[in-house]
């Protein structure tokens, strides 16, 4: 062959070597590699978010408690802004020149920080200083308005229970991978308790756009986006009315009142004195400050958060403890001549008709009564120390659902104070008490602790004759069933035998005539049955407070109050209840009782209350 | 001119060129396309490509039917001169666009002469290496004047600081080749790249291990001794390892008493001394370290690992040079040679890479070369270009639909980036479907050249196809990340007046040159 056809061939031959590498490449990132097609799309792509309505929150009836409302925010991209008249642009808002200037200066400042992104520019403007922005938007570039929704809330009820929504922050995404930059999430609260339910599903729509970060156009017309989902609507045990009218009967006091339907375990209403208005809950960055230092801690559940010595309506489990170890029957008597003293010790009691049986020392609310029968339980020669009959006597007491957390949908409860056994041990030396040395426990005071969420949970126990549900804010719907624990019945440790003469004492108690602690509660017809207590405070005033439900057979409702420093149970709690109940079976106050009414809606106990400046 | 010899128009170059500036045109269209465009919007780039498409036609038919075919070789030299004098003109008068110098301005159109100083430079060429009749590269004299033809336009293109055109020049290399330049050249040329990559990927200390593996592989070959192979590769190989090793003999242990460079070694004699400092260490571990070891680092971090491997090797080389010399040992003679030029290769890359290239320049072959990854900044284009090629799957995304181009995401999208739009709306296949039209194009031309029985139709022939070839490498290559970014334009596709019409000057004169061995 010719050297020039040689070389001819080893030119072409070179040629199609040097093509064959050319498309060896092609084929790998066009058909291997799949890194360049999702990078494609990461350029191009871009998701608006859609936000979903967030479910409303209804009361028992169907009344709606927590709603949503559209605000408009007014939204600037500083980087696309041009020159504007900035006068024109503040007479449309009604706002200072001032503002925007500032606000200008500070963009320029993080200008490398804030790069091509959108920020909120002027939160909450009215609908129709929206409407007028929107109409003049082209001349003012970079800025934009967004609808957003926020909560409202038709009843000014229930400030406390619902909760707010606020903007997820970078601990909570942490927590909840779920949740990105920009979306609101309920954190306290009902709002909180059920996010899952309320939230909805975030859609999107998907926009082309280029280098420049401009849209372009949208994604294959819309094929591929995804609309958002409604959350859904969560219906509460929560009675509107009744609880708007607890609040009322609570205001100017400290402390809480909390109803429940024994039959089924459903919240009617918690109210927590003092507590937040509504109106400021739906913006709370705008009161909290003011919230966060006032120091009646309104933010604070009394109902599930404090735990309290239970005073006077504790002996009604002492009582049930002590038929149920034997140790006592409903014909039991003791006298009292004012006190029950061994030796030094010394606990008053009041002045009543002695000696009482079991029927009549609730009705009376007599301590002495009480401290023998806690002896006679710690002190049974069943039990052959005192560790074992007082962790005996503990066990009874943890299953009517003191010392623990009832378990409840209720954020934030708290399990209140039961002392063991071991630290009496570590306090007084081991097995170096009696039941002498801890007998305040007898008349609920000492070292046990419950909140009135506890308290009204025995109310609804004794209620039903020796059992109950688990106490919850979300009533049960077709559509929405509730969590399989709440229709669980939970039975103390005493029989249910021997609830019905505590209940005809706690009848005796409120209807009993003279003697009676609870004479305030008697209502006619409603046949109302209570038990008042006085918890002692070393630190000021007594704490009132009072159990109770209604009707005698086949109750309705449960109640529990506990006020702080107001004093005796008879006198606060114990009428405040019993309007609670009267409002809630039959509807409103009669005329005979409306008097009482008034003074316990104009009773202002503030100035009792001792509060803690930190 | 008979009108019989149009008869024999070469129809598949034709073709070709028809197949490449329209799909050129719907690829330009589309990556400017927006809603409610309009084909003949003379403000677009599409509408202005229509312009340069018709007056393309136009020169096409000039030179096949209207200009004699005799006044190409007639006017070589004068066309030469005069495009010489333009291209110096431009360094001076040009407009500065895009940072090269190499525009002029004439009313509202730009022209860059460089883009028909390739086609004075091809048919100087072929002037010159066919008027004399024994014309060979063997005669000094002859080799001579080629390479300074082709040099200096080349030279003056690369003032006018458009290096990506000037390198299109070294096609010419090619052609040269066919007419009886040495490959040894082209060898040589393609070495001094492959030395430039390995050192700048690799180390200079790998990279002279390679020359002496390599060119002693090639002695191995030429006089049939198996045996140097089998000597010389298990030595560089293990010469290879020596510092990776030191280097971890070094990390172990923290020098308590000073700072000491990790770069120990080199050598067989040195690996003795390596292992007595090793055990030494390795003795002293939780110690300061012995003396002797301290002693021995210091004394090997005075120079870098490539010197002390080029003090062990000199003597070598040098030793078998003089042997060959004495000897008349040719091919040994040139191995050492050539060992001791690649060596000289291997050190001169830092300092060029260093002091002669600019940054930007620097940083495109970092990013080539896999050195470097800057997606966001020197290696954004090629990055998104891959991007919107390799998006572009087997079918590709479809007309219009190229969301990477149509979306300024590749820039340069109608004249060095248009591959992409290709890539992306196209996909694999339409890619390799435009690549098959080229290489048709380029294997027909040189078929064609060399049946030719002139040698002056010949040489410009494969010149017109040198000069396709590189543009096609380079600017595809570029787009897919094989090349460094060069802005040179793919032919007859990307947007531009002066491509095109270069272009299609350069293409028809051949097509017309053709036909006359038909006479």
């Amino acid at each position: 062959m010719a050297p020039s056809r040689q070389r001819k061939n080893v030119l072409l031959f070179s040629i199609i070597i040097v093509f064959t590498l050319i498309v060896a490449r092609l084929f790998n990132i066009q058909i291997i590699s799949k890194y360049y097609r999702i990078n494609a799309e990461n350029n191009a792509l871009k998701y608006e978010t859609l936000y979903p309505a967030r479910g409303l929150i209804l009361d028992r009836n169907g009344q709606i408690l927590v709603s949503n409302k559209i605000t408009y925010d007014i939204m600037v991209t500083p980087v696309e802004v041009a020159e504007f008249d900035t006068l024109e642009f503040c007479s449309i808002f009604g706002i200072d020149t001032s503002f925007v200037h500032s606000k200008f200066r500070e963009y320029r400042k993080y200008r490398s920080r804030i790069g091509f992104q959108t920020l909120p520019f002027i939160k909450q403007v009215s609908g129709e200083h929206y409407n007028i922005f929107i109409e003049q938007q082209y001349k003012f570039p970079g800025f934009s308005g967004t609808p957003r929704t926020i909560r409202t809330y038709p009843i000014n009820a229930g400030g406390n229970l619902y909760g707010y929504i606020s903007e997820v922050d970078a601990a909570y995404i942490k927590n909840n991978p779920d949740y990105k930059q920009g979306d609101y999430a309920g954190r306290t609260g009902m709002e909180m308790a059920y996010e899952e339910q309320l939230r909805g599903e975030k859609g999107y729509n998907i926009y082309l756009r280029d280098a420049h970060n401009r849209i372009k156009e949208r994604y294959e017309e819309g094929e591929y986006d995804k609309a958002a989902v409604a959350g859904k609507d969560v219906t509460s045990t929560i009675d509107a009315i009744l609880q708007a009218y607890g609040e009322e009967l609570m205001q100017n006091k400290v402390g809480s009142l909390v109803a429940i339907e024994p039959s089924t375990g459903e919240i009617l209403t918690m109210v927590s004195s003092p507590g937040l208005e509504t109106s400021k809950l739906a913006e709370i960055n705008k009161y909290y400050q003011e919230i966060v230092t006032d120091p009646y801690k309104p933010m604070f559940n009394r109902a599930v958060m404090s735990p309290q010595p239970p005073g006077s309506v504790f002996k009604l489990v002492n009582g049930l403890i002590g038929l149920q170890e034997g140790v006592i029957t409903p014909a039991t008597a003791y006298s009292c001549h004012g006190a029950y003293t061994v030796g030094n010790l010394r606990v008053g009691c009041h002045g009543h008709p002695s000696p009482l049986d079991f029927r009549r020392s609730i009705m009376m609310s007599c301590n002495t009564y009480y401290c023998y029968v806690f002896r006679a339980i710690l002190d049974n020669p069943k039990y052959e120390i005192i560790r074992d009959s007082f962790t005996k006597w503990k066990e009874y007491v943890e299953s009517f659902g003191f010392g623990m957390k009832l378990n409840t949908d209720i954020p934030s409860e708290q399990a209140g104070t039961m002392p063991t056994a071991e630290w009496y041990d570590r306090l007084h030396g081991k097995n170096r008490w009696r039941s002498l040395s801890i007998i305040s426990l007898a008349i609920g005071q000492g070292e046990i602790g419950s909140t009135p969420l506890h308290l009204a949970n025995l109310a609804a126990t004794i209620a039903n004759r020796g059992w109950c549900y688990t106490p919850h804010l979300q009533k049960e719907m077709p559509d929405n069933p509730i969590d399989p624990r709440f229709k669980e019945r939970h039975y103390t440790m005493v029989d249910t035998s021997w609830f019905e003469c505590v209940v005809e004492g706690m009848y005796l108690a409120v209807n009993g005539g003279p003697g009676a602690t609870g004479r305030l509660a008697s209502v006619s017809g409603l046949e109302i049955c209570g038990k008042t207590g006085t918890a002692q405070n070393p630190h000021g005033n007594d704490h009132s407070v009072f159990i109770c439900f209604a009707p005698k057979d086949d109750p309705k409702i449960a109640v529990a109050a506990y006020i702080e420093n107001a004093g005796f149970g008879s006198t606060w709690a114990c009428p405040i209840s019993a309007l609670l109940v009267e409002k809630y079976l039959n509807g409103e106050i009669s005329k005979e009782r409306k008097w009482l009414e008034t003074n316990m809606m104009n009773g202002y106990l503030l100035d009792r209350v001792t509060v803690s400046r930190r | 001119m008979g009108r019989s010899i149009y008869r024999k128009l070469d129809w598949t170059i034709i073709t070709c060129y028809i197949v490449l500036v329209l799909f050129g045109w719907v690829n330009i269209y589309s990556s400017l396309y927006q809603e409610g465009a309009f084909m003949f919007d003379f403000s677009m780039e599409y509408g202005k490509q229509i312009v340069w498409i018709g007056s393309s036609v136009v020169l096409a038919l000039l030179i096949l039917f209207a200009l004699p075919p005799k006044i190409y070789a007639a006017f070589a030299w004068w066309l030469y001169a005069l495009m010489g004098v333009l291209l110096i003109a431009v360094i001076f008068i040009g407009a500065n666009i895009k940072g090269s110098n190499s525009w002029l301005q004439i009313g509202s159109m730009r022209v860059q002469p460089a883009e028909f100083s390739k086609i004075t430079t091809s048919l100087a060429l072929a002037h010159l290496m066919s008027s004399k009749f024994d014309f060979s590269f063997k005669n000094r004299s002859d080799a001579l004047k080629a390479f300074l033809v082709l040099l200096l336009p080349m030279l003056t293109i690369v003032l006018e600081k458009e290096t990506g055109t000037a390198l299109v020049y070294l096609g010419f290399l090619l052609m040269f080749y066919r007419e009886g330049m040495s490959g040894w050249i082209l060898i040589f040329g393609l070495s001094v790249i492959g030395i430039f990559i390995m050192t700048l990927v690799f180390s200079p200390y790998i990279s002279i291990l390679i020359v002496v593996g390599l060119v002693s592989v090639f002695v191995s070959l030429v006089t049939r001794k198996k045996w140097v192979v089998a000597v010389i590769i298990p030595i560089v190989v293990l010469l290879g390892f020596i510092p990776s090793l030191v280097s971890d003999i070094g990390s172990v242990e923290k020098p308590a008493t000073e700072i000491v460079s990790m770069e120990i070694d080199t050598d067989d004699a040195v690996d003795e001394l390596a292992s007595i400092a090793d055990s030494n260490m390795v003795s002293a571990e939780s110690e300061s370290p012995s003396k002797s070891a301290v002693v021995l680092r210091k004394f090997f971090s005075r120079f870098p690992a490539e010197i002390w491997l080029v003090f062990a090797l000199a003597p070598l080389i040098l030793g078998f040079l003089t042997k060959s010399l004495v000897k008349r040992q040719k091919v040994l003679r040139n191995a050492m040679l050539s060992m001791i030029l690649g060596i000289c290769l291997v050190f001169s890359v830092d300092f060029l890479f260093d002091n002669i290239l600019k940054d930007y320049q620097k940083g495109r072959i970092e990013v080539l070369l896999g050195i470097k990854e800057d997606p966001m900044g020197d290696g954004y284009n090629v990055h998104q270009s891959m991007i919107a090629i390799g998006s572009g799957g087997f079918f590709g995304k479809g007309f219009l639909r190229g969301t990477q181009t149509r979306f300024d995401f590749v820039p340069e999208q109608t004249t060095d980036f248009i591959f992409c739009t290709i890539g992306e709306e196209w996909g694999f296949a339409g890619s390799l479907a435009v690549l098959a039209v080229f290489l048709v194009l380029l294997i027909r031309l040189i078929n064609s050249a060399e049946k030719q029985r002139d040698r002056f139709i010949r040489i410009y022939g494969y010149c017109v196809a040198s000069i396709l070839l590189m543009h096609i490498l380079i600017n595809v290559g570029m787009t897919i990340g094989l090349m460094p970014v060069i802005g040179i334009p793919l032919p007859f596709v990307s947007y531009g007046g002066s491509s095109l019409w270069g272009f299609t000057i350069l293409l028809f004169i051949y097509v017309r040159l053709d036909l006359e061995r038909w006479r």
